[in-house]
């Protein structure tokens, strides 16, 4: 199994959620971020006095998924979350262990 | 005026206890104005400072404060203290606004609500780092030798009054409603506060944002809206002259914000919702001596040339190197002084204005020098005054009980340390509950 995480721009979560759907992912976590990559932070001026804002807002998305499927995900989250600007976010996957649904005790890919 | 028989006029009356509401709302506004430019650990302690000093200042103005500025046993600098003590004796035919036919209690209430703002105005400048119980201490001293000396010499029949040595020697001085009384003086008294406190840990490297504009924004309208009654209601009448007052309240302050906001524009790139709530206040400030003594085109002049300045004069803090942490300075001060210089410029008495006997129109409307040095002299005797005599009291302060809280309780927060409170739930902040009742 796979944790597929994305951080994305907040305006391209609705899409992505579509994207997601769409490509087979029943459930995600979705989770307000903020950070910079390259695209740094942004200015704000008081009364003249300039203040750089280093973090931006981000959104977090997490899907957990079956070992063959993190490919499709992860392009499934590019393709909706590209604007070709700086800023658009990182994707990534790494291993999980387990998994276990609460409700019932199941584990493994029977609990994804 | 004291001789004659008291005559009560009940419109006059309800326009003062009208504006006695409306100039003590200002406070609570300023409150808000203030509040919001801190950052969410020292607000409490931002709106207490205003708070403390309606309290405060509300009780000494009954018990001497009146007497002192407005009695009429005074020298040419400040009133007996005891002549009216706690309002005793006091008749409405000795009161201020006697010729007004409006009682002597209204006058009290009235010139208590101007006595509190100017108080509260100078903590703009000490933000985030003032023990309260040293801003208490200072604020009934302050109250007593800086601020009700100024009222008297300027309105109490005193030094820089239209009887007075000023009037006498060059030309009446006119200040409406506060231009030198309640700016100049609580902008001086700022600027000496934030020079013997030192700079807030960071100043100038680390951002201190103003943590909540939409509370800026509703405290610069209920400053305006208060306004209406520091200004229209300084005629003590309603009247025609209270209209022109009112209305050049009005057009200044819009023209202060436009300009300000272009400053900016210009400046910074960006036109700012704290730059349009700064505007609206720096106008209010510059009309304010100048109220009444204007036409709508010297009110105009005066907020536009007002809102550039005192957008500019904010950022002297940086070249200075003092913390005048929310701009009593450059907003008050600066404001201040540009509208009673500016008296000496546009002042007229046409058009509804009212003028003191022996006041001159200004140099753009034919009347000569005479009247800008006179403005000249009434700031610089308010600025003089106020910077001393608040530098000798905050030094008293400083070497007794102390200004300043420790860095510790700066850096974690005023709010919590010094009232016990702290404004806004945070995650982490969940608490358990015991009663001490």
């Amino acid at each position: 199994m796979k944790l597929v995480t994305g951080i994305i721009q907040p305006h391209r979560l609705d899409d992505v959620k579509v994207a997601l759907e769409a490509a087979g992912v029943r459930g995600m976590t979705v989770s307000e971020a903020s950070g910079y990559g390259r695209q740094r932070g942004h200015t704000e001026v008081y009364r003249g006095a300039e203040y750089t804002v280093d973090l931006v807002p981000k959104v977090r998305v997490e899907v957990l998924v079956a070992d063959e499927d993190a490919a499709a995900v992860t392009q499934a989250i590019i393709g909706a979350a590209q604007t070709g600007k700086i800023g658009d976010g990182k994707v990534w996957t790494i291993p999980v262990e387990d998994v276990a649904r609460v409700r019932t005790g199941e584990h493994g890919p029977e609990a994804l | 005026m004291a001789m004659s028989e008291f005559a009560l006029n009940s419109g006059n009356t309800a326009w003062m206890l009208t504006a006695s509401a409306l100039v003590l709302l200002m406070t609570p506004g300023l409150a808000f104005f203030y509040g919001g430019m801190v950052r969410t650990k020292s607000v409490l302690n931002m709106m207490m400072m205003s708070f403390g000093a309606m309290g405060l200042v509300g009780v000494i103005w009954v018990l001497w404060g009146y007497s002192a500025a407005f009695g009429t046993q005074g020298n040419a600098f400040v009133g007996n203290p005891f002549q009216y003590f706690g309002l005793v004796g006091l008749t409405d035919d000795k009161s201020l606004m006697a010729a007004s036919g409006v009682p002597s209690l209204v006058a009290v209430v009235f010139q208590a609500t101007f006595a509190i703002i100017t108080v509260a105005l100078i903590s703009g400048s000490i933000a985030d780092r003032t023990k309260f119980s040293a801003w208490m201490v200072f604020s009934g001293i302050w109250l007593t030798i800086v601020y009700v000396p100024i009222a008297h010499m300027v309105w109490g029949g005193g030094f820089e009054s239209p009887t007075g040595w000023v009037a006498q020697h060059i030309s009446a001085p006119i200040d409406f409603a506060g231009g030198t009384v309640v700016h100049i003086n609580a902008g001086a008294a700022g600027l000496a506060l934030a020079l013997l406190i030192g700079v807030r840990k960071g100043f100038g490297k680390e951002p201190m944002r103003p943590h909540n504009l939409p509370f800026v924004m509703l405290g610069a309208a209920l400053l305006w809206f208060g306004w209406f009654g520091f200004n229209a209601g300084s005629e003590f009448g309603a009247d025609g002259v209270a209209g022109r007052a009112w209305l050049n309240t009005m057009v200044a302050t819009c023209m202060a914000m436009l300009t300000w906001l272009a400053t900016e524009k210009i400046r910074d790139g960006h036109a700012t919702s704290l730059g349009a709530a700064s505007g609206i206040v720096a106008g209010l400030v510059a009309i304010t001596p100048a109220a009444s003594a204007m036409d709508s085109f010297g009110a105009i002049a005066v907020g536009g040339i007002a809102g550039v300045v005192c957008a500019l004069a904010i950022g002297l803090k940086y070249k200075f190197g003092y913390d005048d942490s929310l701009d009593v300075v450059g907003v008050h001060l600066v404001g201040g002084i540009t509208g009673t210089l500016l008296i000496g410029l546009f002042a007229t008495h046409h058009q509804s204005a009212w003028y003191p006997v022996g006041a001159s129109d200004g140099l753009l409307y034919g009347g000569g020098f005479k009247q800008l040095g006179a403005q000249a002299v009434a700031a610089l005797i308010a600025v003089t005054y106020s910077f001393v005599v608040t530098i000798i009291i905050g030094l008293a302060i400083k070497k007794t009980m102390g200004l300043r809280t420790s860095e510790e309780v700066e850096v974690s927060g005023v709010d919590l340390a010094i009232h016990g409170e702290t404004a806004y739930e945070t995650i982490g902040s969940r608490a358990t509950m015991e009663v001490n009742a």
